[in-house]
């Protein structure tokens, strides 16, 4: 079956909401198809000729119980399919990696609960955050100042990062490798630049990673981090370079 | 008094005078009139102008997006120029443009009435549209520039913290002022329809386009008033120290989001009922037919209406606080009307005998570009399928499909209603042309946002520096943008160059309601006559008494002619 310009992603769940998009996606082509043609047909077949008035029908009414009744039933088969991958999407099962996501004009910090792992970037630094591949990794959400989009385009999936809330939510991602993010909802100036990145790695490597914090290099990591924080200059136009996975 | 009268005498046409209205002529006439059919006309080349600025805008965004760091415009102006080209296009042109322009001059005379049932509050709410469109748009005077938080003007960053400057404040004020004026024309449009119909119109006689404008009303009273209390909030957020939308001090930012979604939903039905009512008119006499399923098509409207006040929180699913299954199935649902009616348009150009006159091809563009607006939007209503294309350019093309499926209908409104109102015909080559421009632009603006959408690009975005091959769809969606330029340039030269030159006559298109038994345009109160009326069709039926529409069951070809 056809993509229709979406991915299976990076995410057990991405792969899910890939199959639903495929299957929308059919329906749609085939209606969308169906109803072109009907248009077409009618509109090469029935031009003006002459002055003749054609019959004057109102109504057919077995076909306007036609036209109702089987787009109802289309809509409740598209509504199933959405209640069963949408639970799977929101699903929050138990798990031992958490990441706190805070999002501020214009960037991101992550935060590791349980270590001293802290990422802090903005705008085009594109601070990185670590997660162990086929591992459920709960990400709490939430924001300082304004709403903020959380989106990862291979995740298929967004998520808003609000004032006063924290969202929650499980992503299990399936492969290793750097995937892009970028904020979705306009907070402001620099709304275009606010990236990030999620980079998923072995287990091993991720303790590793997390640990690099703990010990010597903890206080470097975490100096860093706010150095960067603190002497980031936004950049007025462009920078392509730092922009890069 | 216009009497009813079959067939109908003119006891005034050729001795008019006593029914002429004296009153101040020229620049004083559009100052003080009452007049519906003059006040609409007001409506009419405000939006109108209104439609040209804003697209103005969307050209200097599609040219800042044609490369991926543009230097057009700076991060701030770019900011700028996306709120108040949504701004503009949503509440001072397509609203306006739907229940203020058209329907202020059409509604009175399909039903048969002399003016609107409340003159002077019509009149009002043109004023009040004008200063409130005028106030929005001050805010570019303004030092720190026009509102730059969206159209949608999020809590908190629309707070004073987060957006200080007078623009705000102006957009705040000018949003209020136009959704006054829209109430009061939501009061006097149902107020109209309910009690200033002729003679012989019952409820199911009336046009569908009045229908249309008639479920508008009703849902501009439900739905206007909420907004107009979220705007008060949010003023009394940023100027008088409540915290109604920010955390700090115990309120909730995503309250907004419910208010406005509340009317902002309505809304998409509030701007497309009436542009639907006007194909719905356009399409079944350029087949000269009836309109299929005329009582389908009114419970369409009805139940769109109604499932379109259960749905605001489908804009609101990343949000990630609504997830409830039901904003999916109501959303979902509203798919079931909205086939109906394009079904039935299709019905009705099914065994008819088309005429391809400009109104009727922009109508056709319109089903097309609406139904892949509509196609596309059913995925939006899916929250596992909205989370990752929300707010990227999938929605963004969305949307535009269906708005510009609207500007497609509201054009082939002006290039059917047009001749009633200034008594002329518009050009039909430049027309033709203009719909072809029109239609091809639309589609070739658009596609390539689905596409951008889906390779994830995220609206709003003044610069994509990390993902520069985005370049070559951008660029396409300039060239569509340029397109749909270049058609409204053509609208413009067509009105020039048909100015006052080919008179249209009572009735150019042989159409079925009032407003074509009376005069191009028609004498102040309308109506020297008026015919029996039996159907939705009182012009056709009196012009073509042998052909009335086949009642229920009866819709056998053969069978009809004999």
């Amino acid at each position: 079956m056809p993509n229709f310009g979406v991915t299976k992603g990076a995410t057990t769940s991405s792969s899910s909401v890939y199959h639903l998009w495929q299957g929308f996606s059919l329906g749609a082509v085939i209606i969308g198809a169906f109803v072109v043609l009907l248009i077409l047909y009618a509109v090469l077949r029935y031009r003006r000729k002459g002055d003749r008035i054609p019959a004057q029908t109102q109504y057919h009414l077995p076909l306007e119980v036609l036209y109702t009744v089987v787009p109802i039933l289309i809509v409740f088969g598209l509504f199933a399919a959405t209640v069963v991958v949408e639970n799977k999407v929101v699903a929050n099962p138990k798990t031992n990696v958490v990441v706190d996501v805070n999002a501020f004009q214009w960037g991101w910090k992550f935060t590791y609960p349980g270590s001293s792992a802290v990422v802090v970037g903005q705008t085009t630094q594109n601070p990185v955050m670590e997660i162990p591949v086929n591992t459920n990794v709960h990400i709490n959400l939430t924001s300082t100042d304004v709403i903020h989009g959380f989106y990862v385009k291979e995740f298929n999936f967004s998520r808003y990062a609000l004032p006063g809330i924290v969202n929650q939510f499980t992503i299990r991602a399936v492969n290793t490798g750097t995937y892009f993010g970028q904020c979705t909802q306009l907070c402001g100036l620099y709304h275009s630049l606010m990236f990030f990145s999620v980079k998923v790695v072995s287990m091993s490597d991720y303790t590793t990673w997390l640990n690099s914090f703990q010990n010597g290099s903890a206080a470097q990591a975490a100096q860093s981090a706010t150095q960067q924080q603190t002497s980031s200059v936004v950049p007025s136009k462009t920078t392509k370079s730092s922009g890069v996975n | 008094m216009t009497d009813v009268l079959d067939p109908p005498v003119d006891f005034a046409h050729e001795e008019p005078a006593h029914e002429e209205h004296h009153g101040p002529t020229g620049i004083l006439k559009w100052i003080t009139t009452t007049d519906h059919k003059v006040i609409g006309l007001s409506y009419t080349v405000t939006a109108v102008v209104m439609l040209v600025i804003g697209g103005l805008f969307a050209e200097i965004i599609r040219g800042q997006l044609a490369t991926p760091n543009g230097t057009l415009v700076s991060l701030a102006q770019y900011n700028e120029l996306f709120t108040m080209h949504g701004s503009v296009m949503i509440y001072l042109f397509a609203g306006p443009f739907a229940f203020g322009a058209l329907a202020n001059i059409i509604v009175p005379i399909q039903i048969g009435a002399p003016d609107m049932a409340f003159p002077r509050l019509n009149a009002l709410s043109y004023w009040l549209y004008l200063t409130g469109s005028i106030t929005m748009l001050a805010g570019f005077f303004t030092a720190g520039g026009a509102a730059n938080f969206g159209w949608v003007a999020y809590a908190p960053l629309s707070n004073s913290l987060n957006t200080p400057g007078s623009g705000a404040d102006l957009w705040i004020g000018g949003l209020l002022l136009t959704g006054f004026s829209a109430i009061f024309t939501g009061v006097n449009l149902a107020a109209t329809i309910f009690y200033l119909r002729a003679p012989g119109m019952t409820m199911f006689r009336m046009p569908i386009f009045t229908w249309n404008l008639l479920v508008t009303a009703i849902l501009i009273l439900l739905a206007f008033p909420v907004l107009t209390a979220g705007l008060i909030m949010l003023y009394a957020d940023r100027h008088f120290g409540t915290h109604i939308y920010s955390v700090a001090g115990g309120g909730v930012p995503v309250l907004w989001q419910h208010i406005f979604w509340f009317w902002g939903h309505p809304e998409v039905y509030i701007l497309a009922l009436p542009f639907f009512g006007m194909v719905t008119e356009i399409i079944p006499v350029f087949s000269r037919k009836p309109v299929f399923g005329y009582k389908g098509m009114v419970f369409a409207t009805l139940s769109i209406a109604a499932l379109s006040l259960g749905v605001w929180a489908h804009h609101m699913f990343t949000t990630g606080v609504v997830l409830l299954p039901f904003f999916s199935i109501m959303s979902l649902l509203i798919a079931v009307p909205t086939g109906i009616k394009i079904f039935n348009w299709i019905g009705t150009m099914w065994r008819g005998e088309i005429w391809f006159s400009t109104a009727m091809l922009m109508a056709i563009g319109f089903v097309v570009t609406f139904l892949i607006g509509g196609l596309t939007g059913i995925y939006l209503a899916s929250p596992p399928l909205d989370f990752f294309t929300h707010d990227t350019y999938f929605v963004v093309a969305h949307f535009h499909s269906v708005v510009m499926a609207l500007v497609l209908g509201g054009m082939a409104g002006l290039y059917y209603w047009g001749p009633k109102i200034t008594g002329y015909l518009l050009n039909e080559t430049i027309g033709k042309i203009q719909f072809w421009l029109l239609f091809i632009g639309t589609q070739v603006f658009t596609i390539p946002l689905y596409i951008l959408g889906l390779q994830g690009m995220p609206r709003r975005m003044a610069v994509y520096p990390h993902d520069p091959q985005w370049q070559n769809l951008n660029d396409w969606s300039s060239f569509g943008a340029v397109l749909i330029g270049l058609s409204t340039l053509l609208f413009v030269v067509n009105i020039a160059v048909s100015w006052k030159k080919h008179p249209a006559g009572d009735n150019p298109w042989d159409a079925h309601t009032l407003e074509w038994f009376t005069t191009s345009p028609p004498p102040h109160h309308n109506f020297y006559r008026l015919p029996q009326i039996r159907s939705e069709r009182p012009t056709w039926d009196y012009n073509h008494p042998e052909h009335h529409a086949l009642a229920h069951g009866k819709h056998d070809p053969e069978a009809s002619a004999q």
